[in-house]
């Protein structure tokens, strides 16, 4: 290191150029006549116990790079790298030897859970399959587990559909959280749950955050609770990133103009101020990633787009310190 | 509280129950509010406090049985809508009353075009020429922004953005210049950019037609950058009611108060911890006996245990169900 006063934070992850293109078949030969582009072309590092926010709107392909990035998919390019290791060119075998460190929490807590198998055995079977242990210890550690997340241990024995949607979440966290993982993806965990649960849930994820040392991916489309939660964003546009930055900076001083509309069009709860927010209203909707335009892929819709932005695709470059941006006319 | 400054829509203690396997379920206990010309209410609460079932048992869109209102006065323009025949019923739905429903992609039939959609009603309520009926339809395609208006009649729903079709459900619902419009949740299933676009849209409509607009959302943003008065719904009770502006600097019900300080702001430092509200919400399978929020209260005592508070009036247009007094900072003596 150079400068001895500011160590360097170790990243856990590193990103590199990924790719992820769905091939388009058509035809009774079923021959490929194109490619979703839905992550094309990204780079990024997280941090050891950060939490790196990832948003964007739907369909952009944020919760394609969460899968990716625990390699969930056959990634089509790049490499990624997690604590040491380029799981993208893993075999199978080495692959679930690094599974228990790297886990996943889902968005829709109805469809993750397996409806006929217990709590219990729902929390205990990643320890089924990574580790050996006796029942008595498989049984000690579901108990644990369910004190970490806030569930009552006697309630093992029964099945996800007694219990409302925070709780369920409740029961993804804890098996996640089940072989002690560095990394998790956290896939929209809050979207299905209301309001008042999901403060809850938010809560729990800071608190075992703290608690094991954890380093987070959050994907979300909430702007505000992913202020609230993350030490770094990236936001995500059309399979490409915009921006990246530290949370505080990427939020009071966004410079690409896509962040700038979408940190825009957030409601505040607050009409005594709703008259003096000044709001970017964007045209249209977003493209199809099958047919990306030329050039930026935000040029459709960007207020400053110029010929120049139709044409060439703008690099990815450092604007400021550890601020990140694509796009032609930041100085 | 009967509000009679000539209110378009009245509703009195509207209490609808539904039959299940389990015995009942009380989704909406005696909801009253009142809506004037012009004007836009927003109804708050979380999945499940009854906001859906009370818009629907308005215009008796619910499967009924199971579903039974079982008393309350609806009043229409003058009439009582529970009284009168179903024909005479039809005519009001997606005539005079307009619906926009939460989910554009289920609510469009994937079977029929875009234009058919929004003729149907025109020819029905309107008795237009089926010329004159797709005139008009282009036209309204124009006036919620979908360029290419004319053309795009004949496409199909999946050939639609999402926020596109909750454009042309906005359309649909127009269509015969409704006098109450009532959006439920129209912009949860869209991205922000695309809500923004979908809000300015209603206020731009609304200075140009003057409809009064029910808006139903759990989102508190929403409501507070759109709504004139709110009402906050709690286990199928309208908890407190005010002004928006009322609300959102002075809440007087607990779980206002709550709600608004689970909110993350966008322009707060990170690393305070979110105040959260414990506990579920409750079971609806009886008739409420006690406050319903009292189990998860930071200000529960002894009575809201035993008695279920009534609505009472704060100011002139601020009213909340609520045993206990924010300003003596004591319980409320009757």
């Amino acid at each position: 290191m150079l400068d001895e006063n500011k160590p360097r934070k170790k990243p856990l992850v590193q990103v590199k150029n990924l790719k992820m293109h769905f091939p388009i078949y058509r035809g009774i030969l079923k021959r490929q006549v194109g490619a979703i582009k839905a992550v094309d072309g990204i780079s990024f590092d997280i941090f050891e116990g950060e939490t790196l926010g990832l948003v964007g709107e739907s369909g952009c392909g944020k919760s394609t790079v969460g899968r990716c990035v625990l390699r969930l998919y056959e990634v089509t390019d790049g490499s990624i790298d997690i604590n040491g290791t380029d799981i993208a060119t893993l075999s199978g075998v080495e692959l679930r030897a690094k599974r228990p460190e790297m886990q996943m929490i889902f968005q829709d807590p109805q469809a993750s859970l397996n409806p006929r198998m217990t709590v219990g055995s729902i929390i205990s079977e990643p320890l089924d399959e990574h580790m050996i242990m006796t029942r008595d210890e498989k049984r000690e550690r579901v108990g644990e587990l369910m004190d970490a997340v806030g569930l009552a241990r006697r309630f093992a024995d029964r099945y996800p559909h007694e219990f409302s949607g925070g709780q369920r979440q409740r029961i993804g966290i804890a098996r996640a959280l089940a072989l002690n993982p560095k990394f998790i993806v956290c896939d929209e965990p809050i979207a299905a749950l209301d309001v008042s649960i999901q403060a809850q849930v938010v809560n729990l994820l800071e608190d075992l955050q703290q608690k094991f040392g954890l380093t987070y991916l959050f994907i979300s489309h909430d702007l505000s609770m992913v202020r609230h939660l993350a030490t770094r964003v990236a936001v995500m546009y059309l399979g490409r990133l915009v921006e990246l930055g530290d949370a505080e900076t990427l939020y009071m001083t966004p410079r690409h103009p896509y962040t700038q509309a979408l940190l825009s069009a957030v409601p505040h709860p607050d009409p005594a101020q709703a008259g003096n927010i000044e709001r970017i209203i964007l045209k249209g909707d977003v493209p199809s990633p099958a047919n990306p335009p030329p050039g930026c892929t935000f040029s459709t819709r960007c207020p400053r787009a110029q010929a120049k932005c139709k044409q060439d695709s703008p690099k990815w470059r450092e604007i400021g310190e550890g601020h990140f941006a694509a796009c032609h006319f930041i100085e | 509280m009967k509000d009679t400054n000539a209110a378009i829509l009245d509703v009195v203690n509207l209490k609808t129950v539904f039959s299940t396997r389990d015995g009942e379920v009380h989704a909406v206990n005696n909801v009253s509010f009142s809506l004037k010309p012009g004007e836009l209410l927003g109804i708050v609460g979380e999945s499940g406090s009854g906001k859906s079932v009370t818009m629907m048992s308005l215009l008796k869109l619910l499967p009924m049985p199971p579903a039974e209102i079982r008393s309350g006065v609806i009043e229409f323009d003058g009439q009582d809508i529970r009284q009168i025949s179903d024909e005479e019923l039809r005519r009001i739905r997606g005539g005079e009353i307009g619906f926009i429903f939460q989910d554009p992609m289920t609510s469009l039939n994937p079977v029929f075009t875009v234009g058919f959609q929004l003729v149907e009603p025109l020819r029905v309520h309107m008795g237009l020429s089926r010329k004159a009926a797709k005139k008009r339809a282009a036209e309204l395609l124009e006036l919620v922004g979908i360029p290419d208006a004319p053309a795009r009649l004949k496409d199909f729903p999946h050939q639609f953005s999402g926020g596109m079709r909750q454009r042309v459900m906005i359309a649909i619902a127009l269509a015969c210049d409704p006098k109450v419009l009532i959006a439920d949740e129209p912009t949860t299933a869209l991205d922000v950019t695309i809500q923004a676009q979908i809000l300015e849209l209603i206020k731009e409509l609304r200075q140009k037609l003057g409809m009064a607009i029910v808006w139903i959302t759990h989102d508190l943003g929403v409501i507070a950058e759109i709504a004139d008065r709110v009402a906050v719904m709690y286990a199928g009770q309208i908890v407190e009611h005010a002004e928006v502006k009322e609300l959102f600097a002075n809440p007087q019900h607990p779980y206002t108060r709550a709600l608004l300080e689970t909110l993350p702001k966008m322009n707060e430092a990170r690393g305070t911890r979110l105040a959260s509200i414990d506990g579920q919400p409750p079971n609806l399978d009886h008739t409420p006996v006690s406050c319903e929020f009292s189990p998860r209260c930071p200000y529960a005592f002894e009575r809201c245990r035993k008695e279920n508070p009534q609505r009472r009036e704060i100011s002139s247009a601020h009213d909340v169900a609520c045993f206990w007094d924010f300003t003596s900072g004591g319980p409320f003596d009757a």
